[in-house]
């Protein structure tokens, strides 16, 4: 926030008088999607003869399957063989300084008061790679592998660990899931991949941003995450990272495993781009979150802000497969303007005394669409299973819409189901009264929705908590009056 | 301090204010009485700029600025204060947040420094004793869950803190027993001042048993139709207003 306009352009002239090389992919990967491009992506990556099998199964099966049409969006359709299917082509349209990004978007971050080097970063920069973060996150991982925990890229993970990423990958979302994971099983980029060992502690929150460097995630990035046997470990991913594409398609897929006395927290806050106020642009988010609680007294939470993308389809779930494990699901989702949302959990309760709780909170304005779809699914061998829903959303304006769909199967009858919902609309009263108490207009609207939002906010690490409230307040901005 | 003149307002195409004169300088007390529907509460949401409220001729002049050109949170920041009839819940945000964010905005408009946490803290306490308020009160969401005199209370804690130059109590009494009443009168009367003006709506002459007014005007059929000292609400009190309103096609 205090960075004027021209020390950022004083900067980025003088980074640009040193000139950025790029190494530009020569590589040439054609649109499209066969056979060839799969064997290509794990040729480039110099993978084992396993997991290009495993691709090339995934893709073999994504042949078979159809696009789902069950949820509350439209979406002008896709052309699959229209797209790339490696980062290479994005490198071209990178800006070469932050001169060349649009001055909106700098404002943005501006306000979210990210710092000089980050917005390079989001904004796609192409930075060198010899940058302060990255020496940053390999003194971390130093300290880090000490205590025995592997904290790496993907394709690494591959690489150094290959036992590791054969036994979990897929052993949460199997290859054959739906649509779009299996679409990423066989053309996922990067990733992150993270393993906890026995009884560890993980001291610090793991966070995509310590590595954004060194991995070039794409589109299509895959998360892997397992807590060992009394492992905790807490997890960010952050997408403050607003892109300028047209209609790009983001498919990822993330994988966490709690085994027994585990704890596995994931905390989002997504802000891809969503599009211009006619909505035109925009990132199709289309994201298969899931975690197996596969130990007993195992935990997995979900938390996450989704202000961002055209249009999200996401519905971090949890398997609660070891008796007596707790699964979370805490949501804040805001549309604005033609933005549409269809997120949610599924909550499958396997084991006895297993718990879930789900607090969902939509916010649309604009014309904006906001659909919350939400299962709780009690099986036959979860005696004593509980859980608590309750789904709100908010209105801003009369041209938006908010829906809610709640399933609930339940065959075990000594469950214990509870479920709230409402919605409201932002009160001309509430707004008058801040203002009248000398608040603009604005922050009277950010206030109120934060307000609304709180009991999932309250679930985020500290500094991401800070960073969603104002990220919320920028989404929000001209949605109202 | 406050200057109307000839002030016409319409709600939804209604004209309720037909012509309102009144002048409020700094360290009066005013109490605008009347029936009910006669432009009490149309008054006290023009001078703070209520968008359902629309001005179709006249003036209203604060420190000589025009007013009604002002957006609602400048004419607070300003210096006018409006003590709501019906105070708004606003669930999740909590009382010290939303006060300290209003004191900051209001502050900066002024060129004053925005107060840190520490400060702010200090003020608050100091101000809670005024109202004789739970510490509690302060970390619950602004207003939600409370009694109707917490509400009123809280109002005039909040004016006690941001400390306005014009303060309008909206029908204040309304809905308090009497020893809430006497706390929220006793809170009013402390932040009486030389530079302070107070202008009261009220149905009821009762309140001003504890908030004795300088000067007491009759709203009837959206003009004042008579002005006088404190003795004018006792008047008022025994007769009733039927003897002030304006026949009928006179």
């Amino acid at each position: 926030m205090t960075t004027s306009t021209n020390s950022v352009e004083e900067f980025a002239k003088k980074e640009y008088q040193h000139g950025f090389i790029t190494d530009i992919e020569t590589e040439d990967f054609p649109k499209g999607l066969d056979e060839k491009i799969v064997r290509m992506i794990s040729a480039k990556k110099e993978e084992p003869e396993w997991l290009l099998e495993w691709r090339l199964k995934a893709y073999r099966h994504w042949l078979t399957m159809k696009v789902p049409d069950w949820a509350m969006l439209k979406i002008s359709p896709i052309d699959y063989q229209d797209q790339y299917y490696y980062a290479a082509p994005k490198m071209k349209d990178q800006p070469k300084s932050l001169a060349e990004v649009d001055p909106e978007l700098l404002k943005t971050y501006e306000k979210l008061g990210v710092p000089l080097h980050e917005q390079e970063l989001l904004a796609g920069v192409a930075v060198d790679a010899v940058f302060d973060s990255v020496s940053v996150a390999t003194t971390y991982r130093g300290h880090l592998a000490k205590l025995g925990i592997i904290f790496s890229s993907f394709s690494e993970a591959v690489r150094e660990h290959p036992d590791l990423v054969k036994k979990y990958l897929g052993s949460v979302v199997p290859y054959t899931d739906n649509f779009y994971a299996t679409l990423n099983s066989a053309v996922f980029s990067d990733g992150s991949f993270c393993y906890i060992p026995k009884g560890v502690r993980c001291p610090m929150e793991l966070s995509t941003y310590f590595r954004i460097n060194a991995a070039n995630t794409g589109q299509f990035e895959r998360t892997l995450i397992v807590a060992d046997e009394g492992a905790h470990v807490s997890y960010l991913e952050g997408c403050t990272a607003p892109m300028r594409d047209e209609h790009q398609l983001h498919a990822a897929v993330v994988e966490l495993v709690a085994m027994k006395d585990a704890t596995v927290k994931y905390s989002t806050v997504q802000n891809w781009y969503p599009g211009d106020k006619e909505g035109r642009g925009g990132i199709y988010n289309f994201v298969t979150k899931r975690g197996k609680c596969a130990g007993a007294n195992s935990k997995i939470s979900w938390t996450q802000v989704e202000t961002g993308s055209a249009i999200t389809w996401k519905y971090p779930s949890c398997i609660l497969l070891g008796d007596n494990s707790v699964g979370e699901f805490y949501s804040v989702a805001l549309t604005n303007h033609h933005q549409q949302a269809d997120t949610g959990t599924k909550m499958i309760h396997i084991g006895r005394n297993t718990r879930s709780t789900i607090v969902s909170k939509g916010i649309s304005a604009g014309v904006g669409q906001n659909t919350y779809r939400g299962q709780v699914r009690i099986m036959k061998s979860a005696e004593g299973a509980r859980n608590f829903s309750q789904c709100d959303s908010m209105l801003l304006g009369d041209k938006c819409g908010a829906h809610t769909f709640p399933y609930v199967e339940v065959s075990n009858p000594t469950a214990t189901l509870e479920h709230e919902a409402s919605t409201s609309k932002i009160g001309e009263d509430q707004l008058f009264y801040c203002r009248q108490r000398g608040i603009s207009h604005e922050d009277a609207v950010g206030m109120i929705v934060n307000g609304f939002c709180k009991e999932v906010f309250r679930e985020l690490p500290m500094e991401f908590a800070v960073e969603a409230q104002k990220l919320l307040g920028v989404s929000l901005e001209g949605s109202v009056g | 301090m406050l200057e109307i003149r000839n002030l016409r307002a319409n709600v939804a195409d209604k004209e309720i204010l037909k012509g309102l004169d009144l002048t409020v300088r700094p360290g009066e007390v005013h109490a605008i009485m009347g029936p009910n529907g006669s432009g009490k509460s149309t008054l006290a949401g023009v001078i703070s700029g209520r968008e359902i409220y629309e001005v179709t001729s006249g003036e209203v002049l604060f420190e000589g600025k025009d007013l009604l050109e002002m957006e609602p949170e400048e004419r607070a920041c300003e210096g006018i204060f409006l003590a709501f009839q019906y105070p708004v819940e606003i669930p999740g945000v909590s009382n010290t947040y939303f006060l300290k964010a209003a004191l900051n905005s209001i502050r900066k408009h002024q060129g004053l420094e925005e107060l840190d946490a520490m400060d702010f803290l200090a003020l608050v306490k100091s101000k809670m004793q005024l109202l004789n308020m739970d510490n509690d009160l302060l970390n619950r969401s602004v207003n939600e869950g409370f009694s109707g005199g917490e509400k009123k209370r809280n109002e005039i804690f909040q004016m006690a803190v941001l400390d306005p130059k014009l303060a309008l109590l909206d029908e204040t009494d309304s809905g308090l027993d009497i020893d809430a009443l006497k706390l929220v009168a006793n809170g009013v009367n402390a932040l009486r001042s030389p530079d302070r003006a107070v202008v009261l709506v009220t149905h009821y002459q009762r309140l001003l048993d504890y908030i004795v007014p300088d000067f007491v005007h009759v709203l009837s059929a959206g003009r004042i139709v008579k002005s006088g000292g404190k003795e004018l609400a006792q008047e008022l009190e025994a007769k009733g207003y039927s003897w002030l309103e304006e026949p009928v096609n006179a």
